[in-house]
């Protein structure tokens, strides 16, 4: 019973704050006067003034896009650069050396990325500028990018025939300056009410019961973990992420930080409703979002309290945390691998077959359930567009999404959004199950074993970054190839996207009649499930099969790992 | 071609079936195979499995079921070209018929004042000809001089004879037609090797064939799924040896085939071009004639149809519907005065009055003696017209018939007068939209008669059953706004133009198109050209000029405005073919999974019985795993031979809303895919059992 009270507590906060917020991000993105003009507005005129932007500049989708790239390459340059010098330079009281080129590249590319991949530990590889000045810049600005990317979307798909998307640079401020800033600020001061650490001195000394001395790590957590759930960004300040209790305390801070996961995401359909003038067309989307989270926290919960007939238990405790118990768990395990988020407050290893199935099955779909901050939702618009493809065609018309034709272009480029993050994993999975330096790193046998690879490359392909642990990847072969991914499973969908967004920028609009492909009641939200299930996650049954399934199957039969 | 009809409405017979076979093997040809990407595929695959037979056949072994595997991976690639070669060959056959027409013939063309004899195939665009009785017109050209009667049944499979003249909108002819009395000259207007009966041949033969943008696109689609799966197969036996440690593997380079010709859309892939070509066939069953495969797609979205009152809406013609008498006269009495006045008017109008005469009265025509008759013809000046007759008694009677203003006038002048309620009357029915017509006799105003457009029986529930389809209608007509209306209401049509001028219709379409909307039109007349060549489907009927031929992008052969509706009708199912076969491959992959995918892990961590966990899986409960990869081949294979009847017939279509469309069509094909191959699979795998085949 108490399952079903928290889930609802979570749904319905959920779905209560989505319109709240998505009003507000709606007036955000189209630079009408909102609540925070007034306060922050002098901050937003300076920084264009600063860094000599024209917020009047209208980009096409090239421009908007090679901005876009220039800008996330310098980000890239900064944080690797930090991460090799860090020993020399300040905050650095625990005195830690400079990384591997190999972890430098790997961290660079899977912040920049919005993946939050960590191959290290926080507390004892990362100095607290590194933490602070590379991570937690990315944290806003790789977030902020996914909001751009998802604006320049939205402008192209609106009634409007003009070729352009509008102003990257002013996209990414206002994202940040009034919607990342200002929510984590607020979520930083009550995470800090619930506990949790925001400080500069060094790790604290301590002897422990058993007479043991144990170093206590601290730092300025606080700030970072509000952007790591809002942002879907999801690397931790400790090494065991939203697990720690001095980044999640209690379970209170527990309930915000998972609501927090999901909650720009959620609200970004409501955004997008009522920025292409339908709030049914957001409504829609939200749904089969819904649906797709819901079937999975079923199939979880379900998993975790049956029994496991090896052990004769039923409701598996190892590798949770005893705070938050097994739904808190499960919701956080979903939410997070729905949302592109990868934070974990349990440890996913040792979650039961069919749960750790349903993790990799929502990061293979491509993080399109909720998803990161933008990129969810961009993500979505290229199913929907498949779906009015392969559907809409049965109408007797050339599908149209908005009122604009889909056309060869679009059909491609949505194919390669959604295709390249799983050729990703399938072929990298395949080469590190194969290679002696694959294998080498790998703590468990079997099809567990080959469960961790393929959780590790589906994560960094989805831009998740959650990992399922049990397997070492601070290596130079598994920090290049999970390098990859992250770049192929980020610009291998922002690219296409943006040039969809450009393309359906110039369609005319075909008025809507009774002829008209509909894409915003419950025939399309089942439709678009059925494509997301059969064209996003059917290609993962083989790779599933062998894995999670092969072991929940073997565990049935008394066989573990 | 409405001979052809009864022979090609038979989807199989023979005749198509023997060479449609030959075809489809002739088409194994790699460079022809390549033009279908995943049939290519299944090719390839097909040549490896080939390959290994015959590679352990030399080594002394033969494996029975890499042998079947093998026969049914040649199969699905013959079956694909089969589909294809059956829908050419209903088109080629149509295309025979055109070419027996195209034989050699000779000319007489113009050289200043004198004739010389050529081969028609000398002619070229300017040359002058001329064609008498029993030529055969030698080149598509105008009538510049005379007229005369053609038998156009080569072209159009009509037999009635058609009148070609010079000027106006009945000039074009079409080489290969028959010429059946009078003589005259002719522009010749094409290139030879160019001709209206080439270019037909060529698009019924499908040798111009150029994939549609809608077909790229679903191309592309089905691309995309054919590499990810393609990576799926490749990458499978690296996860497959993982959790074999070192076992032997039970998975063969065949099994790999199977499975990604199981996996990848062979459904659709080996039945698009069929449904293509179909799409084009069916409107020629129609006796339409279009262009290119593109404008039959185009023709499924158009969502504004600009359709000609005359002939598309209503009837040819006014047709008297009543006799509205004046007071103090019975309304016998009027029809019999009508009736005499209409008796020498060869209009449609004057002998519409005579029948309706006979037949609510029962006038007979009379047979007054024709010199005591004088008939009044119809002049502009005067704008009435009747009969004078001469009474036995000497004196004249002069009944007239005409506009009211032009009876009055007539009356007045014979001193008398012309009643108020008459003019009531009149003022009423134009109000109506009707054409009133007044008659009179010598002094005496007898009574209207009720000219009205006849609108055609049914057309109100085709125009209701375009709007629900999110088809609007506009009427465009000649008549003054009033009378427009009226018929517009009375048909049902969404719009009008009334007083339409030529340029009024290419600003409507222009406008239209400028708020998104695609539109089509039909037209014959030179002054139709521009708008015919402006709408996004122009529909040029085959009795209309050269210009309006050449300006659209399809031609009617029957001349019959109403066409319009069944072109768009065809595009939509065209395109809902396609869509729904593609929903229904893309589903089946769902049932395939269930059948290989156990089947070739079933091996692993086995228990005693040789079952791994894995078997689970096995839903189906087939009966080995060698049964289980060859049924799903096998099922793969014949469901596309089942659905080339679908693809050349096309989906039922039904006028609904989209959403009532979509939902049929979900249930059928959607559904319908997920759970139909489960139980052929399921039937397969037991008739292979009883066979013994694994």
């Amino acid at each position: 019973m108490s399952t079903f009270i928290q889930l609802a507590l979570f749904l319905g906060a959920l779905i209560l704050l989505t319109p709240v917020l998505g009003k507000y991000m709606k007036q955000v993105i189209s630079g009408e006067n909102h609540i925070l003009t007034p306060v922050l507005g002098w901050l937003e005129r300076s920084i264009y003034r600063v860094c000599g932007i024209d917020p009047q500049e209208d980009m096409n989708w090239k421009k908007y896009l090679a901005s876009l790239l220039w800008f996330n390459f310098f980000g890239f340059v900064i944080v690797f650069a930090l991460q090799l010098t860090q020993a020399w330079l300040p905050f650095n009281p625990a005195k830690v050396p400079n990384t591997s080129w190999h972890l430098a590249l790997n961290t660079a590319i899977s912040f920049v990325t919005n993946t939050n991949w960590q191959s290290y530990s926080g507390e004892s590889t990362m100095s607290y500028l590194t933490q602070m000045a590379a991570l937690g810049v990315q944290n806003f600005l790789s977030a902020a990018t996914g909001l751009a990317v998802l604006i320049a979307l939205m402008k192209g798909l609106i009634k409007n025939t003009k070729q352009q998307l509008g102003n990257f640079w002013v996209d990414l401020t206002r994202s940040v300056i009034y919607i990342l800033l200002p929510l984590s600020i607020v979520f930083a001061l009550i995470l800090v009410g619930q506990g949790v650490v925001q400080t500069f001195s060094s790790y604290t000394d301590t002897t422990t019961l058993e007479g043991v001395k144990q170093v206590i790590p601290l730092g300025p957590a606080a700030s970072q973990i509000a952007i790591k759930q809002l942002g879907t960004n999801g690397g931790g300040f400790f090494g065991v992420n939203s697990a720690h209790p001095f980044e999640n305390p209690t379970p209170f801070s527990n309930f915000l930080e998972m609501l927090a996961i999901l909650l720009i995401p959620a609200a970004l359909t409501y955004t997008y409703g009522l920025f292409i003038g339908s709030k049914k067309q957001g409504w829609t989307l939200f749904g089969a979002m819904l649906i797709i989270l819901c079937v999975g926290l079923g199939v979880s919960l379900y998993a975790e309290y049956a029994a496991n007939p090896a052990l004769h238990i039923a409701g598996s405790m190892e590798g949770k945390e005893t705070r938050f118990g097994i739904v808190n768990s499960i919701i956080w395990s979903t939410s997070t691998t729905v949302a592109s988020n990868g934070s974990v407050n349990a440890m996913h290893d040792s979650l039961s077959p069919l749960a750790g199935l349903v993790a990799m099955f929502n990061m293979m779909l491509g993080e399109v359930v909720f998803g990161g901050v933008g990129s969810g939702l961009y993500g979505m618009i290229a199913f929907v567009i498949l779906t009015v493809f392969i559907a809409g065609l049965m109408v007797g018309r050339t599908p149209e999404y908005l009122g604009k034709k889909i056309e060869s272009f679009e059909v491609r480029m949505a194919l390669i959004a959604v295709l390249a993050p799983a050729v990703c994993i399938l072929a990298f999975t395949a080469i590190a199950v194969s290679a002696h330096a694959g294998l080498a790193g790998l703590n468990n046998k079997g099809p567990h074993g080959l469960s961790e690879i393929l959780y590790a490359f589906t994560s960094a392909c989805a831009n998740n970054g959650s990992a399922f642990a049990g397997l070492t990847t601070n290596t130079p072969f598994y920090n290049v190839l999970l390098s990859i991914c992250m770049l192929v499973g980020r610009f291998g969908v922002i690219i296409p996207m943006m040039a969809i967004a450009g393309s359906m920028a110039g369609k005319k609009v075909t008025p809507v009649s009774s002829g008209t492909f509909h894409t915003d009641n419950g025939m399309f939200l089942i439709l678009l499930i059925g494509v997301i299930i059969i064209v996003g996650g059917l290609t993962f049954f083989p790779a599933l099969s062998l894995g999670p399934i092969l072991e929940h199957l073997l565990m049935q039969a008394g066989m573990t790992f | 071609m409405s001979t052809q009809d009864k022979t090609s409405s038979q989807l199989f017979n023979r005749k198509l079936i023997v060479p449609a076979l030959k075809d489809a093997v002739v088409k194994l040809h790699p460079a022809k195979l390549i033009q279908n990407p995943i049939i290519f595929i299944v090719g390839l695959g097909a040549v490896l499995t080939t390959g290994i037979v015959v590679a352990n056949l030399f080594a002394g072994h033969f494996s029975s079921f890499d042998f079947q595997i093998t026969v049914w991976l040649w199969f699905t690639v013959l079956f694909a070209n089969f589909s294809e070669a059956i829908a050419e060959g209903r088109g080629k056959a149509q295309a025979e018929t055109l070419k027996k027409s195209r034989t050699q013939t000779k000319a007489r063309r113009m050289k200043g004042d004198k004739e010389e004899v050529v081969w028609a195939t000398e002619l070229t665009r300017g040359n002058l000809v001329v064609c008498e009785t029993g030529d055969v017109i030698p080149a598509d050209g105008d009538v510049i001089e005379g007229i005369a009667s053609v038998d156009e049944s080569a072209i159009t499979g009509e037999s009635a004879p058609v009148i070609r003249e010079s000027g106006g909108d009945r000039c074009a002819v079409t080489g290969g037609t028959k010429v059946l009395s009078d003589k005259i000259i002719i522009k010749v207007t094409s290139e030879p090797g160019d001709t209206f009966l080439d270019r037909m041949i060529a698009l019924v033969e499908g040798a111009k064939r150029k994939k549609t943008p809608n077909e790229i696109a679903l191309n592309n689609l089905l691309l995309g799924l054919t590499a990810i799966f393609l990576i799926a197969v490749i990458t499978l036996p690296s996860l497959f040896n993982y959790n074999l440690a070192g076992q032997q593997s039970t998975l063969s380079l065949t099994i790999l085939v199977a499975l990604l010709v199981c996996l990848i859309p062979t459904t659709i892939g080996g039945l698009l071009s069929a449904i293509g070509i179909s799409g084009m066939d069916r409107l020629l069953q129609k006796n339409v004639i279009a262009t290119s495969g593109k404008a039959v797609e185009a023709a499924g979205d158009v969502d504004v149809l600009m359709l000609d009152k005359t002939g598309t809406i209503t009837l040819g013609n006014r047709m008297a519907t009543d006799f509205i008498p004046a007071d103090t006269i019975s309304q016998e009495a009027l029809a019999d005065a009508a009736q005499l006045a209409s008796l020498a008017d060869e209009t449609p109008e004057g002998r519409s009055v005579v029948i309706l005469a006979k037949e609510k009265f029962h006038l007979r025509e009379r047979h007054i003696h024709e010199s005591d008759m004088t008939f009044v013809p119809f002049t502009a000046q005067s704008r009435m017209s009747g009969v004078d007759i001469r009474l036995p008694n000497g004196k004249i009677r002069s009944i007239r018939k005409g506009a009211t203003d032009a009876i009055r006038k007539f009356v007045q002048n014979n001193n008398g007068f012309f009643p108020q309620s008459v003019s009531d009357k009149v003022v009423e029915l134009s109000g109506q939209g009707a054409t009133p017509l007044v008659v009179a006799d010598g002094d005496q105003v007898l009574g209207v008669i009720h000219l009205k457009d006849i609108v055609k029986g049914g057309i109100k529930h085709r125009f209701a059953q375009l709007r629900a389809m999110g088809i609007k209608t506009v009427m465009v007509t000649g008549d003054n706004p009033l009378t427009a209306a009226a018929i517009a209401a009375e048909a049902g049509v969404d719009d009008f133009i009334a007083e339409a001028k030529p340029e009024d219709k290419l600003s409507r379409i222009r406008q239209e198109q400028a708020n998104g909307h695609l539109v089509g039109m039909i037209g014959d007349g030179t002054n139709d050209a521009p708008a015919l060549a402006q709408a996004d489907i122009g529909i040029a009927m085959n009795s209309g000029t050269q210009a309006a031929r050449e300006a659209g992008n399809m031609v009617d052969l029957d001349s019959n405005p109403t066409k319009l509706i069944e072109v768009v009708e065809t595009g939509k199912q065209l395109l809902m073919t396609r869509g729904s076969l593609t929903t229904f491959s893309i589903a089946n992959d769902v049932s395939k999974y269930f059948a290989i995918i156990p089947a070739i892990a079933a091996g692993l961590y086995a228990g005693a019985n040789g079952q791994g966990v894995l078997s689970a899986l096995n839903i189906m409960h087939l009966a080995t795993p060698q049964s289980a990869i060859l049924s799903a081949v096998i099922f793969n294979a014949l469901i596309i031979v089942l659905l080339i009847p679908l693809a050349l017939k096309g989906v039922k279509y039904r006028p609904l809303s989209s959403n009532r469309i979509l939902a049929k069509n979900l249930l059928v094909y959607g559904l319908g895919g997920l759970v139909v191959p489960f139980i052929g699979i399921k039937l397969i795998d037991i008739v292979l059992q009883l066979l013994h085949c694994v």
